[in-house]
């Protein structure tokens, strides 16, 4: 029994056909799967482990490595504060600090009706609108308390449910098919070219 | 004066509001030069690619040509483009992604050709939702336009590209972190040598790794030929460069400006670049080239932004950030939270940099927030030179990778160019500026 809806596993198995190796879908994979349950669930990292030939360990102890990861249920919202230099001198702390008063929750902690996730973020790349937000890893460009608090409203009212889908879902556009150059055809590529090289080599002296 | 008039080689179509679609860039010339390329021997677009004489757009600044010369000879071999910009301050590749997707693309397929490599990945940093969607669209529509798959235009000539979404890992920049990445693992930097990927890269086959700026300057190359690229700017630092400005400035950005031609005071100030800094006050200090770089005082305000000429100074051009600090602003917060981000960042791998990070980080918040004593600055340079022994730049290397020696930059900027700030944070007992 598979753990993925079918819509889901099928676009993992689209994934890992798209690879040399099956674990080289690994971090693809992993943000299917918090798609699915907005975070890194057991049954999740299972079947990822399954589908890349590792083990649950192996899976768990990767995801560990990478911050977008959650291995813990977040909110539907993981509302992302940068700190970090350039947000530092536009008041990025004092947003944060802001942002965790509105919200009604600590950085790094989730808010009492599940909604919202707050963290602090290291540079989010975005350094000419600072303070810079995310939600759900798409920028809110909100660098005011006011606005930062009409967003929050907002969010809360399903009002901006098609720019910021549900934590854990990433990546919208599908890819339009798998790997198309067939495997003979880069062999006979390779072996043309060189030939070719060589005749040019063999030109020149 | 700054020097404005030079082409706009990668933010040709930032002016569109529909930069990104396949029907804008195919009207503004999109996909002219890799028609252009199938035409060519790979070997001759590679030479145009010498010709310009690209260093790479990622922070080291290593000639492009050379690195694809030592891929050649291989048989089996990967093209991965590195768009896992995390530098702290650095937001030129997101501009990219997100503005101009197709130019990326067409740049990559180039690359692909000009080394006979049939396939490639885009490895783009998780946190870029929107600019993953863009690349893969446009990486859609180069199939359906027949520029991406079997035998393209028509050519004998095929390849696939993949976009690869990160996960949220400062140090998957670094190009070995990067293919562990890519191959499904923690992005712990791999043990040199060998040196480089071309040599022994993803699933130990040669591969080439380049920026997502460095790819986006090929089309223009490929079009227009590598010597008036290399016309422009001035010796090793050829063509232009996205510089990403933040920080105390009125008008922060990405602007591409010609290498060497412009001064850090013309991007800080020019009317039609950064516009001065807020409030019409005083620089304290700029952090050139990221996070990673030593600091520059206003003394080195008309220093040209060019490699060389950085790095002769004792910095870097690095990612082509440039924060600029005003008179208000706190160097002690800025260093410890460049710090503290180093400590969050590092991947535990060498002990200097693992423990040393964090000894820093703590160190530099007692001073910042109470608690600072004199002989801090002392320990604080000791741990720094630990790290990175003699301080000096480019700086000596104790670990697997760079990010452990850039640790002791921001500090050891901050303590030299400021010994009166730091006293006073230690005789106020936390921050003067709180």
């Amino acid at each position: 029994m598979s753990h993925f809806q079918p819509d889901i596993r099928h676009r993992a198995e689209e994934l890992i056909a798209l690879y040399p190796r099956a674990r080289s879908a690994m971090l693809p994979l992993l943000h299917l799967a918090q798609e699915q349950d907005g975070y890194l669930s057991e049954a999740g990292i299972e079947e990822v482990a399954s589908l890349t030939g590792t083990t649950s360990a192996d899976v768990r102890g990767t995801a560990a490595f990478y911050d977008m990861y959650h291995l813990e249920p977040v909110g539907k919202y993981v509302v992302g504060v940068c700190t970090n230099i350039a947000c530092l001198l536009a008041g990025g702390e004092e947003f944060l600090e802001h942002a965790s008063q509105k919200l009604d929750c600590a950085v790094g902690s989730t808010s009492s009706d599940g909604l919202f996730t707050l963290e602090e973020t290291e540079c989010l790349a975005d350094c000419d609108k600072a303070p810079c937000v995310q939600v759900n890893h798409r920028y809110v460009r909100t660098t005011t308390p006011e606005t930062f608090d009409t967003l929050v409203d907002d969010l809360r009212e399903g009002k901006l449910d098609h720019d910021v889908p549900s934590h854990g879902t990433l990546i919208r556009v599908r890819r339009n098919g798998g790997l198309r150059a067939a495997r003979q055809e880069i062999v006979d590529q390779r072996a043309r070219s060189s030939a070719a090289r060589a005749q040019r080599a063999e030109e020149a002296k | 004066m700054a020097m404005l008039d030079s082409p706009r080689i990668v933010s040709s179509r930032a002016q569109y509001a529909d930069s990104y679609t396949l029907t804008r860039y195919l009207e503004t010339g999109g996909y002219v030069a890799l028609r252009k390329a199938l035409t060519m021997f790979p070997e001759a677009v590679a030479a145009e690619v010498d010709a310009a004489s690209l260093l790479g757009r990622g922070g080291a600044g290593f000639p492009a040509g050379r690195k694809w010369s030592m891929l050649r000879k291989a048989p089996v071999s990967y093209l991965v483009v590195n768009g896992d910009e995390s530098e702290p301050a650095t937001f030129k590749d997101h501009f990219l992604v997100e503005r101009d997707p197709h130019q990326l693309v067409e740049g990559v397929i180039i690359a692909a050709y000009a080394l006979q490599v049939s396939q490639a990945f885009i490895y783009l940093r998780g946190e870029f939702a929107l600019g993953l969607e863009r690349v893969q669209q446009a990486v859609n529509d180069a199939y359906s336009e027949g520029a991406l798959g079997s035998k393209i235009f028509g050519s004998d000539f095929s390849i696939d590209l993949v976009v690869h979404p990160g996960a949220g890992a400062y140090i998957c920049g670094e190009e070995t972190a990067l293919i562990e990445g890519l191959e499904g693992k923690r992005g712990f930097p791999r043990i040199k040598p060998p040196f480089f990927p071309a040599v022994t890269g993803l699933y130990g086959e040669p591969t080439v790794v380049n920026n997502v700026e460095t790819m986006s300057n090929l089309p223009w190359i490929v079009n227009n030929g590598g010597a008036a690229f290399a016309a422009l700017g001035v010796g090793r630092s050829t063509g232009t460069r996205l510089f990403a400005l933040a920080g105390r400035v009125n008008n922060p950005g990405v602007y591409e400006i010609e290498m060497v031609k412009n001064t850090f005071r013309d991007l800080i100030y020019d009317p039609a670049l950064g516009g001065g800094v807020i409030g019409g006050r005083a620089v304290k200090a700029i952090i050139p080239g990221g996070v990673s770089a030593p600091w520059f005082g206003p003394d080195l305000l008309d220093l040209p932004m060019g490699q060389d000429e950085v790095g002769e100074k004792g910095s870097m051009l690095g990612s082509g950030s440039v924060v600029v600090l005003d008179e208000t602003s706190c160097v002690v917060r800025a260093a410890w939270r460049i710090t503290k981000f180093f400590s969050r960042e590092s991947c535990g791998q060498c002990t200097p940099c693992r423990e040393g990070s964090g000894w820093i980080e703590r160190a530099m918040y007692r001073l910042e927030h109470g608690g600072g004593r004199m002989e801090d600055m002392d320990l604080l340079l000791d741990l720094c030179d630990n790290i990175a022994p003699g301080l000096s730049w480019p700086p000596q290397q104790t670990t697997i990778c760079v990010l452990g020696s850039s640790i002791p930059s921001s500090v050891h900027s901050a303590i030299s160019m400021f010994p009166d700030d730091f006293k006073a944070h230690v005789l106020h007992g936390g921050c003067p500026h709180d």
